[in-house]
């Protein structure tokens, strides 16, 4: 069983988090196809109001997790709720805004019809439609676009129109299925601040990424998920306790490094070594194991740990 | 609107903004003139005598003219349908076009039948206007008018609809290509098998014309297409042919006695079972 700890105290902390039931809950929630184990038994509760990060490398499960909690996939086994309600309850897809991953609009459609459509499958109140659309398409940056049809815009483009859908109707729950991956670096700055303009407002957001430092930069929780199964949980803190210590070094032979086993987990890179989670406190007793080997320190650089130096640490122990 | 109303529009202004409607009304245009002008060169062929065919003749010429062009008529209908069709849902579903909109509170039967009407309105359209064109345009050049135009359109619609609800539900399971060509063979293979039928008549072969009556129950198309042959025939042919006996009615272009009600029941029956199957097959399908 993968199991992501309940946190409630994220949702009584964020701003504008609703009372009622978790955004979303599962519990040993599968799914296979065939004989491969897309997801392996996911429990986890996302409390309202919070932003949720949900990282694995490519194939992971992350967005079988996501289709089968909006119902376009049929679970194998376990059990899942959105807003309380069981997964594929019509009346609750009012409350939920999605960006795929494969995101695909009408070309024959321009920016504002396509929006339109959404306001309409919401359904959302016609006397609405207008502010709602004009919202959107400010919140993306496509206003001066929203007459021009969809198939003359660039993937980051549609992009930001499949966002700007997501967000139709202010949703309690948004899940956004690498929500930057045609972005350049200021579609994805924008990005990061929709995501927290939701979250000030009191929307869960369900983000799945690879692009760590963005997960880094919003999330106030997540969880890593690796062949089907998450293999670690929390808060960025408590992920993120570890210290990573980078040593530029020479005159060590590959015998010599592999005994510095007893310092954790290293990558080796020509001179560099980086010890990928080290209590700060050992430094100086790896330094002088090194000298001991006979080894010629010119730099030692410790430093907080990333989520991207625990992600690839989680991979790699997983591997083992 | 509803939201089966919604997707069935949206299929339609598709339709209308890739210029799927424009193509084959200027193409309708095109053929309706030709074959006005073709018409028209019958009311001035003269027999050996020197004079003109009288207008009985005239008729029965016409009668089998507008026959073989109808069928090139519906023939491009079946194709049409079946071709758009194909790619109805498998195409928005490789795509990714529907997940977003699926994530709405839509249903995946309100998907299916909304695409199925904004379809079927396009091919009644295109059947009452380009039939109703033609049929004006050789009434204009021959003074010809078929006995049954109204049956002869609803036929004609009937078999464009038949192959639009086998492309999709080919469409919940297969890609785009795959099912259109798999239908288009499937009309193919129906009207064949009409053909078969009609031989095991002449022959007075009971197997052979099993064959034309399961494929007709299979695939209704054939079927309907006789009924509008039947619908053009004027009544002096219908006489003929029946006093030709069963040789009579071993003709592929030539109908003895209208579509029996039991076939027209059965049509609306299986119309019915293609929605349900692709509602069903769409509504297990992982996306």
């Amino acid at each position: 069983m993968a199991e992501v700890a309940v946190n409630t105290s994220a949702a009584a902390s964020s701003p504008g988090a609703a009372a009622g039931p978790p955004a979303v809950q599962t519990v040993e929630l599968s799914k296979r196809f065939g004989k491969t184990v897309a997801l392996a038994g996911l429990t986890m509760t996302v409390p309202r109001g919070e932003v949720f990060g949900f990282l694995g490398p490519n194939g992971a499960g992350k967005t079988t997790a996501v289709k089968l909690l909006l119902g376009l996939l049929r679970k194998t086994s376990g059990d899942g709720r959105l807003l309380g309600k069981p997964i594929g309850d019509l009346q609750t897809r009012r409350h939920i805004g999605y960006l795929p991953e494969l995101f695909r609009y009408q070309s024959w459609l321009s920016a504002a019809e396509v929006l339109a459509l959404h306001c309409e499958l919401a359904p959302l109140p016609r006397s609405s439609w207008k502010d709602e659309i004009k919202t959107a398409l400010e919140t993306v940056g496509l206003s001066d676009r929203a007459n021009d049809r969809v198939g003359t815009f660039s993937k980051g483009m549609q992009q930001r129109l499949g966002l700007g859908a997501a967000l139709l109707g202010e949703p309690e729950l948004v899940f956004l299925d690498e929500p930057t991956s045609a972005l350049d670096p200021v579609g994805r700055h924008d990005v990061r601040e929709i995501i927290r303009g939701l979250a000030s407002r009191g929307t869960a957001v369900f983000l799945n990424s690879h692009l760590l430092s963005e997960v880094e930069q919003v999330c106030d929780r997540v969880a890593v998920v690796d062949h089907g199964r998450v293999i670690a949980s929390g808060t960025m803190n408590e992920l993120l306790s570890g210290t990573v210590v980078r040593v530029r070094v020479t005159d060590l032979t590959p015998a010599d490094k592999n005994k510095l086993a007893d310092f954790g987990r290293v990558d080796v890179e020509g001179d560099q070594l980086t010890f990928a989670n080290l209590d700060q406190e050992r430094v100086p007793e790896l330094v002088a194991a090194i000298v001991d080997l006979g080894g010629r320190v010119y730099e030692v650089a410790p430093r907080h740990q990333t989520l991207e130096d625990r992600f690839l640490q989680l991979l790699a122990d997983e591997d083992r | 609107m509803a939201p089966v109303l919604v997707i069935a529009r949206l299929t339609v202004q598709e339709s209308s903004r890739r210029r799927l409607l424009l193509a084959l009304l200027i193409l309708t245009l095109v053929v309706v003139g030709f074959s006005a002008w073709g018409f028209n060169k019958i009311t001035t062929v003269r027999n050996n005598a020197g004079d003109l065919l009288p207008p009985e003749q005239v008729a029965l010429i016409t009668s089998q003219l507008l026959i073989v062009v109808v069928f090139m008529f519906s023939g491009v209908l079946a194709l049409s349908a079946a071709v758009v069709a194909g790619p109805l849902i498998s195409g928005e579903v490789e795509s990714g076009l529907l997940l977003s909109m699926l994530a709405r509170p839509l249903r995946r039967s309100e998907v299916v039948i909304g695409k199925w009407l904004g379809l079927a309105i396009l091919v009644g359209i295109y059947a009452a206007g380009a039939g109703a064109l033609e049929l004006a345009a050789v009434d204009w050049a021959t003074g010809y008018l078929p006995p049954h135009p109204v049956d002869l359109l609803v036929y004609v619609a009937a078999e464009g609809l038949v192959l639009l609800s086998l492309g999709l539900v080919l469409s919940t399971r297969l890609s785009g290509i795959t099912a259109g060509v798999i239908a288009l063979v499937a009309w193919l293979m129906g009207w064949i098998a009409g053909v078969v039928g009609d031989i095991g008549t002449g022959l007075q072969n009971q197997a052979l014309e099993n064959v034309g009556v399961i494929s007709h129950l299979a695939l209704p198309s054939d079927g309907l297409w006789r009924g509008a042959i039947y619908a053009m025939e004027p009544d002096t042919l219908i006489a003929a042919l029946k006093a030709a006996g069963t040789f009579g009615r071993a003709n592929p272009f030539a109908a003895v006695d209208p579509p029996p009600i039991e076939f027209l029941v059965w049509v609306a029956i299986w119309f019915a079972l293609m929605l349900a199957l692709s509602v069903w097959s769409f509504r297990i399908r992982e996306i």
